[in-house]
C-alpha cells in the first residue's frame, strides 16, 4: 500500500486510483467506493459515472491538459496529476493551471513517481496531497516541505513574490 | 554589484543543506543514480570522462575581487590549480571529489556564490553584454533586469523539470555582444511607442544540433511585465515542449513545429492569466535592483591623457595590446580592458589560481574591485583609468595575461572537448592550439583583422561553432575524429548561422584549411572589409573551390 501524506502528516487514503479502466462495468462490481478514474474514461462515461453510488474523481496524465476536463471541474472533490517519471515536469504546470486559471479549490494529488526531492516544488505549485512511491520513507518525505524557508517566486502557496515582501 | 540580503543568504544556505542531504543519501545508496542525476546537475555537477566537473554560476558574468580570491582558493585547494571560463560566463573546475562538493558549495556561499542551475533541464545562468553599464552605445544597463530574472528563475518550483535546458540573454546595447538571438529567450531593451524603455522578447533561438535564430513573441512590453511575459513563455514550453526525443526538446523545435503565430497565441493565452498579477514588477523593485548597478566613484578626467599617449608612442607592445584589448568607455578618461585568455599553448579560457588572485588584486587596484567574464571566455576590467592603462598592462604582462589578440583570429572560442567532456565526439583544445601556432605573427593577425573561430567538440555546440565566422565542429567518422568546417556565422546584430563548406577534415589538415580560407578572404577583400562582409558579398563558393582544390 502506497503511503499518502499532505505537507504535515500521514493521511488515510480514501481513494483508489484506477490506473487503467476499460468500461463502466468495472465499477458495477464494487459499489460505494471512491475511485479516481482516468480522464478519458471520465469523459466517455459521464452518465454512468453520475449514477455510481460512490465518489468519483479524475486523474490526468502528464500529456493531458486541464482544459480537457471541462466545466464539471469544480464539482470534482479531487483531481490527481500523474508523474509517469519524476523528471517529467508537466504536472507542475497543470497543477498551477488548475489553481490559477480555474480557481480550483479541491484537493490536487500527486500520483505516480512521487519522490522526496520533488515534494517541496509540488506543494508550491498547488498540490495538497502526495501518494508516495512505495519505496519512499514517510518521515524523510515529511521533512521535504521545510527544504526552503521561502522562495523568490509567486507561487500558489505564497502568491506574493519575494520582491513585494522584502 | 548585487549584494545578498538575509533572504538570498537563507535560500542559498537552505540549498547547500538540501544538496548535502541529497549527496549523503546518494552515497548511502538510498537515492538511485537516475534520481540523483538531475539533482546533481542542478547543482552544477557533471560526471565527466576523468572526474566530476563542477560548473560554478557567475550571474551575468559579474565577479568581485573577493569572489575571485575564493575561486582561486577553491581551484587550488579542491582542484588542480586551474579553472576554465565558459561561454555562459561561468567558471568550471574539472577535478573535484564528489564527497567534497557540498564543502565547495558552502565555501562559495560565503561569498554569495553557488553552482545552482548551471546544468540540467532548467533555466540556466542569464547572460548579457560584458560591457553592460559602461558601453558607449547602451540604452540602459541590462544587469538590473538580469538580476531580476536570476531571482525569478532560481528555484522556480514550476520550471525545475523542463523538457530541456533553457537559456536567457538580455541585451541593452546597440551592438549585441551577448549572442541574444541564439538563446531560448532573447530579451532586448528597446524604446517603446512613447519613448519609454521596455523589452522586445524573442523565443526559440538556439544552437546545438538544429541552430535557429529566435523569433519575436513580444514586439514590446513595458518593464513591469517582464517576469509575467517570461512566465507565460515558459509555461507553454513546459507543457508542450517535446519530451519524447531529447534532440527535439529545446523550445526552438516547439516554436518551429507550432509556428510562431500559433506559439504567440498560446503565450498570450497564458499571459492573460498572470499579466497584472502580483508577479508584475513594481517600480520599487526595479529601483531596488538598479541601485546595485550604479556608477562607481569616477573621477572627472579627460580622454587621452599624456601618460597614455606618451606610452603608446614609446612602447610598441603596449600599443599593440591597447589597439586590440582596450575599448572606449562611456565616461571620459576611463577605458574598458579585456584580458584575453587565449595564449597559444594554453587551453582557451583556462586560468590558473595564481592568475585568479592576480586578477583580483589588479581589479582592486585599477577597476573598483570588479570584473566580468565574457562569453568569449575572457575577463573584462570595465572601469580602468586611461592614465593607468600602461601600469595595468605591465602588471598583466608579468602575469602572462597580456595577450593582445582580442577579437583576432587566435581569440578562439572553444569548449573543453574530448580531453575533458564525456559528450564530445572529438578534441577541440588541440585544434585551437594548432591554429594559434599557425598564425603566430601579430602583424599578420592584425592584417587579417576582426575574425572569430569557434570550435565545438560535438553537436551540443558549447563552443558556439554555428555563429563563428569560421565554425569547426568535431564529428565522429567510424571511430576517427574529424572536423566539419562552416563559414559565415555571426552572433552580432545581423546574426547568421554558418554554412558547411563540404566534407570534413582530419585534425592535421585544419590549420591549412584555415590558412586557405584566410587566403581567399585576403585576395577578395576591398578596403577595410571584414572577413564576414567579404564572405557575405562573395559567398561560399570561392572558399570551397580553394579549400578543396587538388594540388597540381
Amino acid at each position: 500500500m502506497q503511503k499518502l501524506i499532505n505537507t504535515e502528516s500521514v493521511l488515510d487514503n480514501h481513494w483508489t486510483v484506477m490506473k487503467v479502466a476499460t468500461g463502466p462495468e468495472v465499477l458495477q462490481a464494487v459499489q460505494g467506493k471512491n475511485f479516481v478514474v482516468p480522464l478519458k474514461f471520465y469523459k466517455l462515461y459521464r452518465s454512468e459515472l453520475d449514477e455510481y453510488s460512490g465518489n468519483i474523481a479524475v486523474w490526468l496524465d502528464s500529456d493531458e491538459q486541464v482544459e480537457q476536463i471541462g466545466d464539471e471541474l469544480h464539482s470534482l472533490p479531487l483531481i490527481a496529476l500523474n508523474f509517469p517519471v519524476f523528471s517529467d515536469g508537466r504536472s507542475y504546470t497543470n497543477a498551477r493551471e488548475l489553481r490559477q486559471r480555474y480557481g480550483y479549490k479541491g484537493e490536487i494529488r500527486a500520483i505516480g513517481d512521487v519522490l522526496r526531492d520533488q515534494l517541496y516544488y509540488m506543494a508550491q505549485c498547488g498540490f495538497t496531497s502526495f501518494e508516495l512511491r512505495h519505496d519512499q520513507d514517510v518521515e524523510v518525505c515529511l521533512g521535504a516541505f521545510d527544504d526552503f524557508k521561502t522562495g523568490y517566486q509567486s507561487t500558489i502557496v505564497e502568491p506574493t513574490p519575494l520582491f513585494r515582501r522584502r | 554589484m548585487y549584494k545578498y540580503d538575509e533572504y538570498d543568504h537563507q535560500m542559498l544556505a537552505d540549498r547547500v543543506q538540501q544538496f548535502r542531504d541529497q549527496t549523503a543519501r546518494y552515497l548511502d545508496g538510498k537515492l538511485s543514480e537516475a534520481e540523483f542525476l538531475p539533482l546533481r546537475l542542478q547543482n552544477g555537477l557533471y560526471v565527466q570522462r576523468l572526474a566530476p566537473m563542477m560548473r560554478i554560476a557567475v550571474p551575468y558574468g559579474m565577479l568581485s575581487s573577493t569572489q575571485l580570491r575564493k575561486l582561486a582558493y577553491i581551484t587550488n585547494h579542491y582542484d588542480k590549480g586551474y579553472a576554465h571560463l565558459t561561454t555562459r560566463q561561468n567558471v568550471q573546475i574539472n577535478w573535484p571529489n564528489l564527497s567534497e562538493v557540498p564543502d565547495i558549495l558552502a565555501d562559495l556561499a560565503e561569498v554569495e556564490m553557488h553552482a545552482v542551475q548551471t546544468s540540467g533541464n532548467c533555466i540556466r545562468n542569464t547572460t548579457t553584454d560584458q560591457f553592460a553599464g559602461v558601453a558607449v552605445d547602451e540604452l540602459e544597463d541590462s544587469r538590473a533586469y538580469c538580476e531580476i530574472i536570476r531571482q525569478w528563475s532560481t528555484f522556480h518550483p514550476e520550471f525545475a523539470f523542463l523538457p530541456r535546458k533553457f537559456k536567457i540573454a538580455v541585451c541593452g546595447t546597440a551592438i549585441d555582444q551577448a549572442a541574444t538571438q541564439v538563446h531560448d529567450i532573447g530579451v532586448y531593451l528597446i524604446k517603446g511607442p512613447n519613448d519609454e524603455v521596455g523589452f522586445r522578447i524573442l523565443a526559440g533561438g538556439g544552437l546545438g544540433r538544429t541552430p535557429v535564430i529566435g523569433q519575436e513573441v513580444f514586439d514590446f512590453v513595458e518593464k513591469k511585465h517582464l517576469l509575467t511575459a517570461l512566465e507565460a513563455i515558459l509555461r507553454v514550453y513546459n507543457r508542450e515542449g517535446r519530451r519524447d526525443n531529447k534532440y527535439k526538446a529545446r523550445i526552438k523545435i516547439l516554436v518551429k513545429e507550432t509556428g510562431v503565430e500559433e506559439f504567440r497565441n498560446k503565450v498570450m493565452k497564458e499571459w492573460e492569466i498572470v499579466k497584472d498579477s502580483a508577479l508584475t514588477l513594481s517600480d520599487e523593485e526595479i529601483a531596488r535592483c538598479k541601485k546595485f548597478f550604479v556608477d562607481p566613484d569616477y573621477e572627472e578626467l579627460s580622454d587621452c591623457p599624456g601618460e597614455l599617449t606618451d606610452n603608446l608612442q614609446r612602447d610598441v607592445l603596449f600599443a599593440a595590446w591597447h589597439s586590440q584589448n582596450v575599448k572606449p568607455h562611456k565616461k571620459a578618461g576611463y577605458a574598458i580592458v579585456t584580458v584575453c585568455f587565449k595564449e597559444t599553448g594554453v587551453a582557451p579560457g583556462d586560468i590558473t589560481y595564481r592568475q585568479l588572485n592576480q586578477v583580483a588584486d589588479l581589479a582592486d587596484s585599477y577597476s573598483f574591485g570588479e570584473v566580468r567574464i565574457s562569453h568569449h571566455q575572457n575577463i573584462v576590467m570595465a572601469d580602468v583609468r586611461q592614465d593607468q592603462l600602461y601600469a595595468l598592462w605591465r602588471e598583466l604582462d608579468s602575469g602572462a595575461m597580456a595577450s593582445h589578440n582580442l577579437g583576432l583570429l587566435t581569440d578562439i572560442i572553444c569548449c573543453p572537448g574530448g580531453d575533458f567532456c564525456a559528450l564530445a565526439n572529438a578534441k577541440s583544445i588541440p585544434i585551437a592550439e594548432s591554429i594559434q601556432r599557425k598564425f603566430n605573427d601579430h602583424e599578420e593577425l592584425k592584417d587579417i583583422g576582426v575574425m572569430n573561430i569557434n570550435i565545438s567538440g560535438c553537436m551540443n555546440a558549447c563552443g558556439h561553432h554555428h555563429v563563428g565566422n569560421i565554425g569547426i565542429l568535431g564529428v565522429d567518422k567510424k571511430g576517427e575524429e574529424y572536423y566539419q568546417v562552416s563559414l559565415g556565422g555571426s552572433s552580432k546584430n545581423a546574426a547568421s548561422l554558418g554554412k558547411i563548406i563540404g566534407p570534413s577534415f582530419a585534425q592535421e589538415e585544419i590549420p591549412e584549411v584555415v590558412e586557405k580560407i584566410v587566403g581567399v578572404y585576403k585576395a577578395n577583400r576591398t578596403g577595410d572589409e571584414k572577413f564576414i562582409d567579404t564572405y557575405n558579398r562573395i559567398g561560399l563558393e570561392p572558399f570551397k573551390e580553394t579549400v578543396y582544390a587538388k594540388a597540381d
